[in-house]
């Protein structure tokens, strides 16, 4: 009883720490429900990789939590004093623009677009050109400013984007299998770059990915979404489970 | 006007261009300068976010619009073809968003019905289509100076809104959830711009001409990308070629005594063609 009430004093406080909350996302798509009851809970300076079989529901719980689409439930940040902020800054990495690679926008057009209010086809004012230089650098892309973003690689434009993301600096970031189609390399560049970040900034993340070895070095937590969530804990814990060895076809 | 057609007797090397005679052709090259500027500004946009199709059966829904004022009895149909066009344009968005069905399968539904509606409507009990030929082909040459007085106003509308929404038009044609993350309504950025072209569209019409209409609002941008990196020269390079091809197009077809608007588009579609070899050249 007396570790009941601490608990749930807990989760409305998040023990002193800063947090984000996500309570009871549901969504329903047409007559089929593809989430249902999603609890997670994320301290700020977490990453919380996110995994589940093809049509699990990973990239609509992201899509329900930047509020692109309908669903029921909420999302909370609160700070460390437990105080309730409302809803968090989000960063976004999407898992592949899927735009058009003819496209004549410039990696500052692309910037300068997100986060000045001034237009970007009459011309950069030149705070804006030095603030979206320092936030290049900040994962060492600063060189890549005046190219076309149909010219970069798939490594280059994924730091762009983190780049983006973490610009202004989100409560939360949301990495959407960031490194499909990438090499090794870039790969590795790319998890070394998040995790300087996320201590640098205390950021809380959540990552969508397929790669367990990646999972198992870089998550503090995982779940296993398949619907709702199935499992939640550390990857040692999440791989040992029942429900993750069902999942994935592997023999209990 | 005044000043307009002073200017246009000191600049312009032509016959019709003396003083005190053919005003028809000098208010058609004002005109033609604004709309040429005006589709310009929008065409970077529609080829960006691969709206070609959508505006081309805006032009349908246009002319349908045209055809239930007319039925109407409405001395000027202009204004229900606006009305028309803008529930077409919200009807596409809405259906495009609402289901699962691919944006080319709805918009070639939408724009199907409205041109069988039109030409039901306007043929009904037996009544000719000839005297719909003008939205066609269309007439520059008609244009009134009151109606000029609308495209300026049209062009400080689109400028306006130009500033106010472009940024967030260009993050959407990257990537909507991106978009979303950044705090932009997608759903009615693209109401905003989507009703923009309709009104756009149906009040060119009867000028330019529904069958060319949409190649004038596509191939400025499309030339323009091939040889450009960023944004802004994206914009200069679209509304050049745009301007270009209007005024010279609109000259032309008076010596060789063609339809205008087919005329402005042949000529930026060279534009279209010389570009596309000279593409690569830019990185």
């Amino acid at each position: 009883m007396i570790k009941n009430k601490y608990n749930m004093n807990c989760e409305k406080t998040c023990g002193g720490l800063c947090c984000t909350k996500i309570e009871n996302i549901g969504v329903v798509y047409g007559r089929s429900t593809i989430l249902k009851d999603v609890n997670i809970h994320i301290h700020c300076g977490e990453l919380t990789a996110l995994i589940g079989p093809n049509g699990a529901g990973k990239s609509t719980l992201l899509k329900a939590l930047l509020g692109e689409i309908k669903h029921t439930g909420k999302l909370e940040f609160l700070d460390e004093k437990g105080i309730h902020t409302g809803h968090p800054i989000i960063g976004y990495v999407p898992q592949s623009l899927n735009f058009d690679a003819g496209s004549p926008t410039s990696v500052l057009d692309l910037f300068m677009a997100c986060r000045s209010s001034f237009p970007a086809w009459l011309y950069t004012p030149k705070k804006v050109l030095k603030d979206v230089e320092e936030s290049l650098e900040r994962v060492k892309v600063a060189h890549l400013i005046k190219r076309r973003l149909g010219a970069l690689s798939g490594g280059e434009m994924q730091r762009v984007l983190l780049a983006l993301a973490l610009d202004p600096v989100p409560d939360l970031l949301l990495l959407d299998e960031p490194v499909s189609g990438i090499d090794q390399n870039g790969m590795e560049l790319f998890y070394k770059t998040v995790s300087e970040i996320r201590k640098a900034y205390d950021l809380s993340i959540i990552l969508v990915s397929h790669d367990f070895d990646i999972i198992s070095k870089y998550a503090d937590r995982v779940v296993l979404l398949n619907g709702t969530v199935l499992c939640n804990g550390s990857a040692e814990e999440v791989y040992k489970d029942k429900s993750f060895l069902k999942t994935f076809g592997m023999r209990v | 006007m005044e000043i307009w057609y002073r200017l246009v007797e000191l600049v312009m090397p032509f016959d019709w261009a003396k003083a005190d005679h053919m005003y028809f052709m000098k208010n058609a090259l004002l005109a033609i300068i604004l709309v040429s500027f005006i589709f310009g500004i929008l065409a970077t946009m529609i080829v960006n976010n691969r709206l070609a199709f959508f505006s081309d059966a805006l032009g349908h829904g246009a002319f349908t619009g045209v055809v239930i004022g007319g039925m109407l009895g409405f001395v000027r149909p202009i204004w229900s073809a606006i009305v028309f066009s803008i529930i077409f344009s919200l009807g596409i968005t809405l259906v495009k968003n609402k289901s699962k069905i691919s944006s080319d399968t709805v918009i070639g539904v939408f724009s199907a019905v409205a041109v069988a509606l039109g030409i039901f409507i306007s043929t009904l009990g037996g009544q000719s289509f000839t005297k719909l030929n003008i939205f066609l082909v269309g007439d520059i040459l008609s244009i009134t100076p009151s109606e000029i007085g609308l495209l300026f106003f049209v062009l400080a509308l689109v400028v306006i809104l130009w500033w106010l929404l472009f940024n967030k038009l260009l993050v959407v044609s990257v990537n909507q959830s991106l978009a979303a993350s950044r705090g932009i309504k997608t759903f009615w950025v693209e109401v905003i711009f989507t009703t923009t072209i309709a009104v756009i569209v149906t009040i060119s019409m009867s000028w330019i001409g529904l069958l060319v209409i949409n190649s004038l609002l596509i191939l400025p941008a499309a030339a323009a990308r091939n040889i450009t990196s960023n944004v802004r020269q994206y914009h200069l390079v679209t509304i050049l070629i745009s301007m270009i091809s209007g005024v010279s197009g609109l000259i032309l077809s008076y010596y060789i005594e063609t339809a205008t608007g087919a005329t402005i588009v042949l000529i930026s579609s060279i534009f279209f063609f010389i570009t596309f070899a000279l593409r690569g050249k830019t990185s």
